[in-house]
């Protein structure tokens, strides 16, 4: 209960400002697209209907058509559906193992401490989005290729903060209690550590989620992440760059929709920070 | 530099050789570990049967693993890429040949991005609180939350297609250097704003950090001008960090260069490694995005090396970790 009324006590910290207040009504529109995206959207978004292509905003087709005659809002609709599955998977990865690591290099010895720090700095300065594209240049474009680089890139992000987290809370007086009562290691790091350093980490994952909607609009836009014609917001501005000399229309909405919601995500994400601790994630 | 530096030198030394082996051995099991038959995956329906049985030669595919992994490191190490599967030319000469280009956008992209960032930041530092701060402050965060290849989109919408200003597509004639120039501002600015707002927002918060310092209030108590106080004292000081956030962002840069060179269709090492994708060349491909591992991980490490140069406290914290 404790819990629940902090985070709303955060969340409505975060929103006292305008530039937070603007990013929540944004996250707020594409999470229920995402969520509600075949109630939300007017038409299939595969639907095709080639004699209406290129056609401008309507009654009909709000934003108007792309090159095949599908209708163009119902496709941004789903492509919230798209980046929000792919962003939130990968950032489940890096939440995951990264807290893991975090927590090992905490409770190890400092050898071991060393070797953990040593492979954050290391995948941290990996050119992974480069690296990407080798391997899928190999095993071919796949959706699944990019949730994993992506998640594996930002891993280091949140190990590091887990275990600034969890060395602050090390010998903290209610661990020592719960040391000389004899809880076992994993009973003291799930039960207690876990719990206490969770809040800046999902401060973190929603600050990384329109990092991970550019990347994967990124790829899908080279055609090597989301493959058409699943509607990515990616695929989508691809389509309309293809046909940009037929019409601007489909271009402009679909880059604007990207701009806007990673926009969006940004300013929430940082109001959520200056919320709950101003120095975090300093290194993006 | 004492023995600190030292520690700093050869753990930042340790760090880079790891992450350029680390890319190699990465690109090697790539080559290694592909479903099926490697020279029909690696070469694509293009090669020839005979093309085909000289590559398997040449790369060894057809020795065991330990032999391969060891072939393939002494060729890199002696500056052989590989050979490109469709012209037979060195992968090293192709590389060579774009590289430039490449270097030329992302440097024109940083330089921009200090030359607008910096005085973006200082104005908003020393009118804090003021309206262009607040606005700024918003603007930053749109140009850092929007990716480049959707700026170089809308870019070339406005600039090109609805007013005519500049030219779009490819390099430019490379005779004329005031036509490459011209084709050079579009990329250059789409790569660049992001960093512009990063940069602005960093020196602005690091510069109001280091005017609240007591040396800053004693500069002033002793009646030094408020532009030598700003500019000498809060402006060198507050430049570090900026420094360092160049050199993390170089990655990121070239990842972006990646897309922006293919939205204007202009040569580079980023339009070469997707063209090889696109027809399935994998030796280019491995080839180039080594090329552009070593890049990133060379100027990391410059760049590392001299914000510790400028920043002494840094050397001497010793883990290389200290610098982000």
């Amino acid at each position: 209960m404790k819990a629940l009324r902090d985070a709303a006590a955060v969340l409505r910290a975060a929103c006292r400002s305008f530039a937070g207040a603007l990013g929540a009504v944004i996250v707020l529109l594409v999470m229920v697209a995402a969520l509600f995206a075949p109630w939300v959207a007017t038409h299939d978004p595969d639907a095709l209907d080639i004699l209406n292509r290129f056609a401008g905003p309507s009654a009909a087709h709000w934003l108007g058509t792309d090159h095949l005659g599908r209708d163009l809002y119902s496709r941004l609709v789903h492509g919230a559906s798209v980046a929000m599955a792919v962003a939130l998977s990968a950032i489940a990865i890096a939440l995951v193992t990264g807290t893991t690591l975090g927590l090992l290099a905490a409770w190890l010895p400092p050898r071991g401490e060393a070797a953990v720090l040593i492979l954050f700095d290391i995948v941290a300065a990996f050119p992974s989005l480069v690296l990407a594209l080798a391997i899928v240049a190999v095993f071919g474009p796949s959706t699944l290729v990019v949730v994993v680089i992506v998640g594996l890139t930002l891993t280091p992000h949140f190990g590091r903060v887990a275990r600034a987290q969890a060395l602050a809370l090390r010998s903290a007086p209610f661990l020592e209690a719960e040391r000389i009562l004899g809880a076992s290691l994993g009973r003291i790091l799930l039960r207690h550590v876990l719990p206490n350093i969770l809040g800046p980490l999902i401060v973190l994952a929603s600050m990384d989620i329109p990092v991970v909607i550019a990347i994967e609009a990124g790829l899908s836009f080279l055609g090597l992440g989301v493959r058409p014609p699943l509607a990515s917001w990616g695929v989508l501005i691809q389509d309309g760059y293809q046909y940009l000399s037929d019409s601007w229309i489909p271009v402009l909405v679909s880059a604007g929709a990207l701009a806007v919601a990673t926009l969006g995500f940004t300013l929430f994400g940082e109001a959520l920070r200056d919320a709950v601790d101003p120095r975090l994630g300093r290194d993006r | 530099m004492g023995a600190g530096g030292a520690r700093y030198l050869a753990g930042r030394l340790l760090t880079s050789l790891l992450i350029v082996f680390g890319a190699m051995l990465l690109l090697f099991a790539l080559s290694a570990l592909v479903p099926g038959d490697p020279a029909a995956t690696l070469l694509g329906p293009q090669a020839t049967p005979e093309f085909a049985a000289r590559f398997v030669r040449e790369m060894g595919l057809d020795r065991p693993l330990h032999e391969r992994l060891w072939l393939f490191l002494s060729n890199v190490l002696t500056g052989n890429l590989g050979v490109d599967v469709l012209s037979g030319r060195p992968v090293a000469g192709l590389v060579l040949s774009v590289l430039p280009s490449t270097v030329i956008l992302t440097f024109s992209a940083i330089g921009l991005a200090v030359l607008a960032g910096v005085p973006l930041g200082i104005f908003a530092a020393t009118h804090r609180g003021s309206v262009a701060d607040n606005v700024l402050a918003i603007l930053s965060v749109a140009f850092i939350a929007v990716p480049s290849f959707v700026v170089a989109i809308l870019l070339l919408l406005v600039f090109s297609l609805w007013l005519d200003w500049l030219p779009v597509l490819g390099g430019g004639d490379a005779s004329d250097p005031i036509d490459q120039a011209k084709r050079l501002i579009l990329p250059a600015l789409a790569l660049a704003l992001g960093w512009i707002g990063f940069i602005a927002r960093l020196v602005r918060s690091s510069m109001l950090e280091v005017m609240a310092e007591p040396y800053i209030r004693t500069a002033r108590a002793y009646g030094l001008p408020e532009r030598i106080v700003t500019y000498k004292y809060a402006l060198k000081n507050a430049c570090i960090p900026t420094l360092a956030i160049l050199g993390l962002g170089i990655g990121r840069l070239l990842g972006g260069a990646v897309l922006v060179e293919i939205v204007f269709a202009r040569p580079g090492l980023g339009r070469l490694i997707y063209d090889a994708i696109s027809v399935r060349n994998f030796p280019v491909v491995q080839g180039s995005v080594l090329v552009v591992v070593v890049l990133f991980v060379v100027v990391n490490l410059l760049v590392d090396l001299s914000y510790a140069a400028i920043d002494p406290r840094l050397r001497d914290q010793g883990r290389g970790g200290a610098a982000r």
